[in-house]
């Protein structure tokens, strides 16, 4: 049992960027989905379907990195039906994404029953091997590194790729095309329709992979509630970096820090109650929000169903 | 919009159904196999049903230990309780009514249901209830409360004993009376070996609060916090949380300790890093309440409090070869004097202040 001890500033800003990696995936969900002109509340249940079905693959495979796969394609799946309510349908997205956010806790229950014969968690399955004594052999930074995993390396590199197809990319051009004025995009010949399909299910993967990332790394074992409002934070980062993908990053390291501050305050022995450090991340954002962060614009045609030839 | 409408209501439709199937499938499982193996059962005409907390069956904890004691009562007499799961607080009452307008005895576990048991009680003055972990003054209620301190204590005993670096650190789910229970009997017991590791107890230093019961990550950063301060023993009030506590404890290699149920059984793959767990009975809460209302012996208005003497909380079956013998005979020692007297373990964090350690050889 030999003592670890890191300092305690490398402590903290590794713990912030694994608690903001499930965010940051999400997030990005929600930005490819948002750009588009389709709301998606149902992060926190595409969160919960990704966690779910990680665990899942990692149980039947022995293999983490099918457990991923799984865990995206299932994302994507129940993104699928959000895409088809809220654009083949025309159905009020917000209540759609609420109902997938219903669906994906109860189905989760379910299936555990069903496919693990159990109630409540799972077993611990194979988590993501992370070479964390390679890692910390690495000079300067390398005790840094050890404390992180794959998904935060994953996740950091979608920012970029993000950020370069929305502003790089013809495809980035149409998706924010359609997002502002789908009637224009439409008359240019770009099918609003096929982008919207693209990003909702692409969100889907997105914020599978996120759910991947909070049962299959530090930890190995699906429970239901382990999400615990993580899309809704994604959400609120998503908006309060303005729709933009580094926006996003930064709103959700905030987050994390904020989060990650009150962990280590706790250890302070401040008189103050624990109430007052669980409220920390709040009052921080709060702050952020009030003095730091402009008018944030969303998507002109955010949230309203594009109806062909409609005048 | 009315297409909309009908999909929304036919997904929820359909996921409602699916968690109920899950539930009779179980219970009917339960139930053949129950039948199977004791084919002679004493003939009783009293009908049980239980609701769980959020925690929900398969907690692999305190709602599961809970259901135990109804499982134990239906291998013995011929009853079928009847379950339920309440998902959000908002479910307590609609349970317990449901439960209470079919079944004689109805089990509401967990603190967070006393407001809803007050109201469903008063309703049904009737028909006969219990609680787990906390009172209900009614003449048909009867109140089953556990030492939780008590059996903190000895986790205390045998983290104090097991630390080579002296310090130890506690993680609870919510920072209330119930919780501070079990941070204040363990604070006392590592007073009792190591005063010395308990100051940064006292102060909060290396007690930390996850505010979630289910947050597994949460617990996981919780963890590494305190590990990383230099603690080498984490005791854990926090149902879901301690998963994350126990992967944070597998990863940098130190211990943990369990608490509610043997949870190196419950939770194999971790079944390493743990020490041992505090057990609480709340099987024999549920089964002594049961028999009693079987036999006509129920005792509404009546609490009963389990400790050491009664067998409600003590150490788990499974001890890590880690706790050296020595220090599992201690803890037998200052059982007994609990037992006996010699002993009064605080309950709050202000007696813990209080408390004045006595040292047993």
């Amino acid at each position: 049992m030999n003592n670890t001890g890191l300092p305690i500033i490398v402590a903290l800003l590794a713990s912030t960027l694994r608690l903001a990696t499930p965010l940051i995936f999400a997030a990005l969900g929600g930005l490819f989905s948002e750009k588009s002109g389709v709301v998606n509340i149902g992060l926190e249940g595409m969160l919960t379907i990704g966690a779910f079905f990680a665990v899942y693959g990692s149980f039947k495979t022995n293999n983490p990195w099918i457990g991923i796969i799984f865990a995206v394609i299932s994302g994507a799946a129940i993104a699928a039906v959000h895409a088809f309510l809220s654009i083949h349908l025309k159905a009020d997205q917000t209540i759609s994404g609420v109902a997938i956010n219903i669906f994906a806790a109860a189905i989760t229950s379910y299936l555990l029953m069903v496919l693990f014969n159990r109630q409540g968690q799972t077993d611990g399955v194979t988590p993501l091997y992370y070479p964390k004594e390679a890692m910390q052999s690495i000079p300067v930074i390398g005790k840094f590194l050890g404390e992180l995993n794959w998904y935060v390396f994953i996740a950091i590199a979608l920012v970029i790729v993000t950020n370069y197809i929305f502003y790089k990319t013809p495809l980035g051009l149409r998706i924010r095309a359609v997002g502002e004025h789908p009637k224009a995009a439409d008359t240019l010949g770009i099918g609003v329709y096929g982008i919207r399909y693209l990003c909702v299910i692409l969100s889907g993967a997105l914020a599978g992979l996120g759910g991947a990332s909070l049962s299959l790394s530090n930890t190995n074992l699906f429970r239901e509630g382990m999400v615990s409002g993580k899309g809704f934070i994604a959400i609120a980062a998503m908006i309060f970096g303005n729709y933009k993908p580094f926006g996003a990053l930064w709103a959700c390291l905030i987050f994390a820090l904020a989060d990650a501050f009150q962990i280590v305050a706790q250890g302070l022995g401040w008189p103050f109650p624990t109430e007052f450090y669980s409220a920390i991340p709040f009052i921080i954002t709060m702050i952020v929000l009030s003095g730091f962060v402009g008018k944030t614009v969303p998507p002109a045609a955010d949230g309203i169903p594009y109806e062909k030839g409609e005048k | 919009m009315k297409k909309l409408l009908s999909i929304v209501l036919a997904v929820l439709v359909t996921a409602s159904l699916f968690a109920g199937c899950g539930q009779q499938q179980q219970q009917q499982s339960q139930q053949q196999q129950q039948q199977q193996e004791q084919p002679k059962k004493i003939e009783t005409s009293v009908k049980i049903g239980l609701a769980t907390d959020e925690g929900g069956k398969g907690d692999k904890s305190f709602n599961d230990a809970a259901i135990a004691g109804l499982d134990k009562i239906a291998s013995e007499y011929t009853v079928e309780p009847v379950i339920l799961e309440s998902k959000q607080n908002d479910q307590y009452e609609p349970n317990l009514k449901n439960l209470a307008s079919a079944n004689d005895l109805v089990f509401a576990v967990g603190f967070k249901m006393q407001d809803a048991l007050t109201k469903v009680a008063k309703a049904y003055p009737d028909k006969k209830f219990a609680i787990i972990d906390s009172v209900v003054e009614l003449p048909n209620v009867e109140s089953i409360c556990f030492k939780e301190e008590e059996g903190s204590f000895l986790m205390g005993v045998i983290a104090a004993k097991t630390s080579q670096t002296g310090k130890i650190g506690f993680v609870g789910g919510s920072d209330m009376p119930l919780i501070q229970k079990f941070e204040a009997g363990f604070i006392a017991g590592v007073k009792s070996v190591n005063p010395e590791a308990a100051k940064d107890l006292e102060n909060r230093k290396n007690v930390k609060y996850a505010n979630s019961f289910s947050d597994i990550n949460k617990g996981y950063e919780l963890a590494k916090s305190l590990y990383n301060s230099g603690c080498d023993v984490i005791y854990h009030a926090a149902g879901g949380v301690g998963l994350g506590v126990f992967n944070a404890a597998k990863e940098m290699k130190k211990w943990a300790i369990g608490v509610d149920s043997d949870q190196a059984l419950t939770v194999p793959d971790a079944k390493d890093v743990i020490l041992c767990s505090m057990l609480k009975r709340v099987d024999v809460g549920t089964y002594s309440a049961s028999k009693d209302t079987i036999e006509n012996k129920f005792q509404g208005g009546k609490t009963l409090i389990l400790g050491l003497k009664e067998d409600g909380v003590g150490v788990s079956p499974t001890v890590n070869p880690a706790v050296q013998q020595s220090t599992l005979d201690l803890a037998n020692k200052y059982k007994e004097a609990i037992v006996n007297g010699t002993i009064v373990v605080p309950s709050t964090l202000d007696d813990v202040k209080k408390f004045q350690p006595v040292e047993i050889k």
